[in-house]
């Protein structure tokens, strides 16, 4: 008798609960695929089984600008994601959508969560927070330029293997050789725009555009035909005409070339790291970008690349609370130096940082200890990031400047003037669609 | 010929009935999205859409300032030249060898007509992996002969990449309408030349080109409507419209601003300048071009 009371109060309790327990989904789109994508998988799944009100669906939508444009469209019909991964050149045009996105620091305060953007680095977080202080998104993955360089191959030409080449001009002599031994491509670039001037500015400590890059305000205008960009481009123009600078195409397309043992040094992603320490089949090292050493202030610090995650606007208020409740997971320093170790994007956190210090994770694996020290540095107004408007279309604008070079089409000078010409067309564009 | 046939309906509203399927389609898929691109074209808006303004004919004023616009016009007529003229040609040789072909001939066709399935992005693809400088097949082969491709920096090749990837796509199509046209050319016409003493190449021009002219005007109008609207795919997949903006036709530039870019203003311009100029070139086929094919 009484056990069949129990169970009749067990049943009764159990269908109370079931429709009051209905979890709250989250929307995530992300454009992580492959090996991160079972880490962004991982990432959902341990928060769903900590805690039951709330499930964070992950969708991969392509690219990071098929899932941009998803986003969009999706918005415009009225069924955007709760959570949208995009990428760093993408913030300028998020950040000017004021009525597509909701602040996180907004997010996470009104679900009650403590939020202290200290926490977090400070070239990361500098980034994704507008000019009064608050934080917009929630920085996910980030990278940031590195330079790889192909130890067999340094052995094969005679150079020191355990001596990476710090600056520019010790990167020619090293490509030099490099081919004097018969290697097809002593040195290529990924991302050359975000390499060679983004980053090259930022490490020179040098303005990449007018406004603090982009920080202080919609007028900023590019300005990358100083001479040391001149400098700079044409003494790899000289190496592209001699061989030691071998062009291999737009965006991560080089990344390729340096596992595959084609390229013996490269300037790429950070993130590039789980790739190369998967399928390099030779020694390798990694380490700082190079630098001219006659510049004062350099080395400075280098910019962000990566992602962050953006909440959009218009949904129910139970959905911004779980969203602030993964975030919250998101941060914990457990969370983040577990990420930072599998797949070489930057710790977001100092705690992470200092976390994975403490195991001896960069004793073990040496080199990727290289992005965190480029980043964790006092930034300047000039080093801080870059953050433009249209920014997609100005890096293409670069792409086809720079290609009119490296084919000896155009000289380094008329190339960074008209790359400053037709960029500053785009960004006075933006200015305009976005003043209201 | 003669007078035109016309079929007359004595109810008013069954002819309306029987055309409304093909007028929906033609509202939802090509009047309400053309409709949408006009006004579109006359605002300036931020990627959400959340501030819209009205602004005129800029997009079109900045697009005509624009001295790029004109030179992606020029590469759009050369590409679409090369395309048009080497695809034409190239599927009549093949349609002709196929006609002749008394034994197999089922498996040359089909093996033909195969690539038509093939989605534009995958042939770019299928193409820059074969031309791809340091691992393509072809590339390999190239160097071992001597020659150094490298359409990541050589304007010309870049464009005999994306020239040859949209032939190949188009090539299946403008098979299967030649083969079906040579196919209707009565045989005893042929034999009548033949016996009258006329050599094969004789006969091909004074009696089956004259005669495949419907055909070969049909094929000229879809190609280049392909050419201008359809192959965008192929160069977002294999050049990006590089080196430099040496393979930046048309579409692909209205593609790239638009999806690429996020400005659907400029890009909503440009689809309406292409769509002009594409209406204008069928007007100009129709009017020039069809008063030489007999039908």
């Amino acid at each position: 008798m009484t056990l069949k009371l129990q169970a009749a109060a067990l049943a009764a309790a159990a269908a109370l609960c079931g429709p009051a327990q209905a979890q709250t989904e989250i929307q995530w789109w992300h454009s992580m695929g492959g090996a991160l994508g079972e880490w962004v998988n991982d990432l959902a799944n341990e928060f769903n089984a900590s805690q039951k009100d709330y499930k964070v669906v992950p969708t991969f939508k392509g690219s990071y600008d098929q899932s941009m444009t998803a986003a969009i469209a999706a918005f415009r019909a009225g069924n955007a994601p709760n959570i949208l991964q995009v990428f760093e050149v993408g913030t300028a045009t998020m950040m000017a959508s004021k009525g597509a996105i909701v602040p996180v620091a907004k997010v996470m305060t009104d679900a009650g969560f403590k939020f202290d953007p200290k926490v977090y680095v400070g070239a990361v977080a500098g980034y994704y927070t507008a000019p009064n202080g608050q934080m917009l998104s929630f920085p996910f993955n980030s990278s940031t330029p590195v330079f790889y360089y192909n130890k067999d191959a340094f052995k094969a030409a005679g150079l020191d293997p355990e001596k990476a080449p710090g600056t520019w001009p010790e990167v020619a002599l090293a490509a030099a050789k490099l081919k004097a031994s018969g290697h097809k491509c002593p040195f290529t670039t990924s991302w050359q725009s975000w390499t060679q001037l983004e980053s090259f500015s930022a490490w020179h400590n040098t303005l990449f555009a007018t406004k603090n890059n982009g920080f202080g305000g919609l007028d900023t205008r590019l300005v990358i035909n100083t001479p040391l960009h001149v400098r700079h481009i044409e003494n790899l123009a000289n190496m592209s005409k001699q061989g030691l600078f071998v062009y291999k195409g737009r965006a991560n397309v080089p990344d390729a070339t340096f596992p595959s043992g084609e390229c013996a040094m490269l300037t790429g992603t950070s993130a590039l790291y789980s790739s190369v320490s998967k399928n390099a089949k030779f020694a390798y090292g990694m380490s700082t970008l190079p630098y001219y050493p006659d510049v004062p202030g350099a080395p400075q610090n280098t910019v962000i690349g990566g992602a962050s995650l953006w909440v959009m606007a218009g949904k129910k208020p139970a959905e911004y609370k779980g969203t602030a409740a993964f975030f919250n997971f998101l941060s914990s320093p457990e969370v983040q130096a577990k990420s930072h170790q599998r797949t070489g994007y930057l710790p977001i956190t100092t705690a992470a940082f200092e976390a994975t210090d403490k195991s001896g994770f960069y004793k073990k694996n040496p080199g990727t200890d290289v992005a965190v020290t480029q980043m964790i540095r006092k930034t300047t107004d000039k080093s801080r990031g870059i953050r433009l408007g249209n920014m997609v279309q100005i890096r293409t604008v670069i792409d086809e400047e720079m290609e009119q070079v490296w084919s000896g089409k155009k000289s380094a000078k008329e190339a960074l003037d008209d790359s400053v010409k037709r960029g500053n067309e785009l960004l006075e564009r933006f200015e305009k669609a976005n003043k209201s | 010929m003669a007078a035109e046939k016309r079929v007359l309906f004595r109810s008013a509203w069954l002819p309306w009935v029987l055309l409304a399927p093909q007028l929906v389609v033609i509202t939802l898929f090509f009047f309400w999205p053309a409709g949408q691109a006009l006004v579109q074209s006359l605002q300036q808006q931020d990627a959400f859409g959340t501030s819209v303004q009205w602004v005129g004919l800029e997009n079109f004023q900045r697009l005509f300032a624009d001295p790029s616009y004109y030179d992606s016009m020029k590469t759009t007529l050369v590409f679409s030249l090369l395309v048009a003229g080497i695809g034409l040609g190239v599927s009549l040789l093949l349609a002709v060898m196929a006609d002749r072909i008394v034994r197999g001939s089922t498996v040359y066709k089909t093996l033909l007509i195969w690539p038509y399935a093939v989605a534009p992005a995958v042939a770019g693809v299928l193409w820059l992996f074969m031309f791809a400088p340091s691992i393509g097949v072809v590339a390999w082969y190239l160097r071992v002969w001597g020659f150094e491709w490298n359409h990541l920096l050589d304007g010309n090749h870049a464009m005999a990449l994306i020239v040859m990837a949209a032939v190949w796509k188009q090539l299946s199509y403008n098979f299967l309408f030649f083969l079906a046209g040579l196919q209707s050319i009565p045989k005893s016409l042929i034999e009548a030349a033949a016996i009258d003493g006329a050599r094969p190449w004789r006969r091909f021009w004074t009696i089956v080109f004259p005669l495949l002219s419907p055909t070969s005007f049909f094929l000229l109008v879809v190609n280049v409507v392909y050419v201008f609207l359809d192959t965008f795919a192929i160069v977002d997949a294999s050049t990006h419209g590089g080196p430099g903006k040496e393979t930046e036709i048309l579409v692909y530039k209205l593609y790239y601003d638009g999806f690429k870019g996020m400005d659907l203003g400029a890009s909503a311009a440009q689809s309406v300048v292409l769509m002009v100029i594409v209406v204008l070139l069928t007007i100009v086929q129709f009017k020039y071009v069809e008063r030489r094919v007999n039908y």
